[in-house]
């Protein structure tokens, strides 16, 4: 089906359906029961999942094929986001406009960034890249944010005034981003018994975006120009004599992938319209590289996955507090109810990057192909569970790509 | 005129002269092979020929055209092909796809955008790529990880890339070099099939003299960074000037 393999196919559909019944699937506690607090369905973590992984998908095309390990893509997020803010601020709160120019904006400061950084490889890369999303945070932070221009408004962030002069926006409509008059924060809540599941607009919008990348990125990685990209990564010396240029391979990677984090920070300006430049700072993309390697380097789903577990851990671990665990272990004895709390308490609360972090060195030592391996791996054992034992052990096919 | 004629070339290294005035002559579909002890700058002439280092003094031209100043893969595109002395593969992509590569870059050139096409529905490179390796007897491993592979099959694969890319010169970097006899007695064997049925140049440099007397027409005998003879096997045999660069004075 559209020109894929019975396996890509079988990974888009499965995808597909992941995101399309995400309300349901992040909603699986009761409203009012004491596991509401582990319900992810509520729509602003529901975009953040999507964008993110948008933001990780694109990533992983420069990263997981290449192999050139970027820390700057988070520069590529925020100029999408200040593009897309411009445009409602100019023109119109239509969102098409926005994305479009916030791709297209990305697109041009990462052939810039690209062509500068690609000269050099391994650590040498990844340092300039850094040095380069520095010097852009620093830009919008404070240079380009002075009263006789003042192209990001600074520390405030960028955002929408009543005395801007959207050109194109009727008096009529709301003052929100909107997709030809649909409303990316129009919330319908569907009740079923004690669940309650909200279908939200902006949500549908970054979905359909998401499935759209991720069909692109699964192109990409079976077409030639995905197998070279593999090819530089495995061995640049052999590639050279063989007649290829790496370096257009590698300048169009990065495009790519700074396409792709545009159009994450366009979206997320669209959900929200505004643009501040922490979105631009080295530890957001230092987060990507995390979600990339948690999910599984190199292979189509892992970044998506890894994604969605960072934001939840971000939204949801960070909510537990000591009430919430004293709540918990209330049947323990006193003493022990507190000793027990005084134990989880620095894993949770604003200490969840702790956990994160047990979790990320766990994940690298023990699997080193991310969450994508867990799974294949418990796959696997399942699968040898159910043959009869006298079956040899059976060669592998080497795993292309995948 | 040889099909590569290396005139005057020179590379010093700091205060080490590692060659000093080498001319060659490469004649067309020849087997030519480079021999001298360790440190007669068989290796820096290679890697003069290929574009990873650029001569002080001279000129090498390959059919006519200087290479000097080109990129390694301007030159490998003109038509010269190198195996390396350790195989340089790419171990993590599968067989098949190593294959593929080669018929890519003899196809398109050195850089072409095609992002959205299946590769395996490129249908004139697949067939390439599989008829070559049934040509280097390797069918049976198409799909597996390259990486994964004997030394050997290694060696085997990566000829077989440089093949795919129809190339006028073939250049070899001690391609037997840490192999087992039944390994070189092979790869001897591929070589002479390879200059028998192909349109072909190879030109070789080699340790093992078992290797250079079994294939090549041609040897140039390199001392200290020049080339000391340049004459048919037999004569190069008992040459005495050979005898004293390889053995010593008193010998």
């Amino acid at each position: 089906m559209l020109g894929l393999n019975k396996k890509d196919t079988t990974l888009l559909i499965a995808v597909a359906v992941l995101t399309m019944f995400a309300p349901f699937f992040l909603n699986p506690f009761p409203s009012d029961s004491a596991m509401a607090q582990f319900n992810a369905g509520y729509p602003d973590l529901m975009q953040r999942f999507v964008i993110f992984g948008i933001f990780a998908i694109g990533f992983n095309i420069l990263f997981g094929l290449t192999g050139y390990l970027s820390f700057g893509h988070a520069a590529f997020l925020g100029v999408g986001s200040y593009a897309a803010v411009w445009i409602f601020k100019l023109f119109t709160y239509n969102v098409v406009p926005a994305i479009i120019l916030a791709v297209i904006v990305a697109a041009v400061f990462s052939v810039l960034m690209g062509y500068v950084s690609l000269r050099r490889s391994g650590i040498y890369f990844s340092i300039l890249t850094l040095a380069f999303a520095q010097m852009m945070f620093a830009l919008a932070y404070s240079v380009l944010s002075n009263p006789k221009f003042n192209l990001t408004n600074g520390e405030t962030g960028l955002q929408v005034y009543p005395n801007d002069p959207q050109m194109f926006h009727p008096d009529s409509m709301q003052d929100f981003p909107h997709l030809f008059g649909l409303y990316m924060n129009s919330t319908y809540t569907m009740n079923v018994g004690p669940w309650a599941f909200d279908f939200n607009t902006g949500y549908y919008l970054c979905a359909v975006v998401l499935l759209a990348v991720f069909y692109l990125a699964i192109r990409i990685f079976r077409s030639p120009f995905g197998m070279m990209l593999r090819a530089i990564k495995s061995n640049q010396t052999r590639l050279n004599y063989t007649g290829l240029n790496p370096r257009p391979y590698t300048l169009a990677a990065f495009v790519i992938s700074g396409a792709y984090a545009g159009l994450a920070g366009g979206l997320m300006a669209a959900m929200d319209p505004l643009a501040g430049a922490e979105r631009m700072q080295w530890t957001a993309s230092g987060e990507v590289v995390l979600m990339t390697i948690l999910g599984g380097t190199g292979t189509l789903i892992g970044p998506v996955l890894g994604a969605g577990f960072i934001k939840y851990f971000e939204n949801i671990f960070s909510k537990i507090n000591d009430a919430v665990l004293h709540q918990w272990f209330a049947f323990l004895p006193d003493g022990l109810e507190d000793f027990v709390v005084f134990l989880i308490h620095p894993f949770v609360g604003k200490g969840w990057h702790l956990t994160l972090g047990i979790l990320f060195m766990l994940v690298v030592i023990f699997l080193p192909g991310g969450l994508v391996e867990g799974g294949q791996r418990i796959g696997k054992w399942i699968k040898s569970r159910g043959k009869s034992k006298d079956t040899g052990p059976k060669t592998e096919p080497a795993e292309l790509g995948e | 005129m040889g099909i590569l004629e290396v005139k005057d070339v020179g590379k010093r290294f700091g205060g080490l002269q590692a060659l000093g005035d080498v001319n060659l002559s490469v004649k067309e579909n020849s087997v030519h092979a480079i021999i001298g002890p360790n440190g007669a700058g068989k290796s820096t002439l290679l890697n003069c020929l290929v574009g990873k280092l650029i001569p002080d003094t001279g000129s090498v031209m390959f059919d006519g055209q200087s290479v000097l100043g080109r990129t390694p893969y301007e030159i490998n595109q003109m038509g010269i092909s190198r195996v390396f002395q350790t195989p340089e593969i790419f171990g993590d992509l599968s067989v098949m796809e190593n294959m593929m590569i080669p018929c890519f870059a003899k196809r398109d050139g050195s850089f072409r955008m095609h992002a959205i096409e299946n590769m395996m529905s490129e249908k004139d490179i697949v067939e390439k790529a599989e008829a070559m390796l049934v040509d280097m007897n390797m069918a049976d491993k198409r799909d597996m990880h390259a990486a994964s592979m004997s030394r050997g099959d290694k060696r085997r694969l990566e000829i077989g890339m440089c093949l795919a890319q129809e190339p006028r010169l073939l250049l070899l970097d001690e391609p037997t070099a840490g192999m087992a006899r039944a390994d070189t007695n092979n790869t001897i064997d591929l070589l002479k099939q390879i200059s028998d049925e192909r349109d072909i140049t190879i030109a070789i440099i080699e340790h093992d003299m078992h290797v250079v007397f079994s294939l090549a027409q041609r040897i140039t005998v390199l001392a200290q960074g020049t080339p000391l003879v340049e004459d048919d096997p037999e004569n190069i045999k008992g040459h005495p000037k050979v005898r004293e660069a390889y053995l010593g004075e008193s010998a």
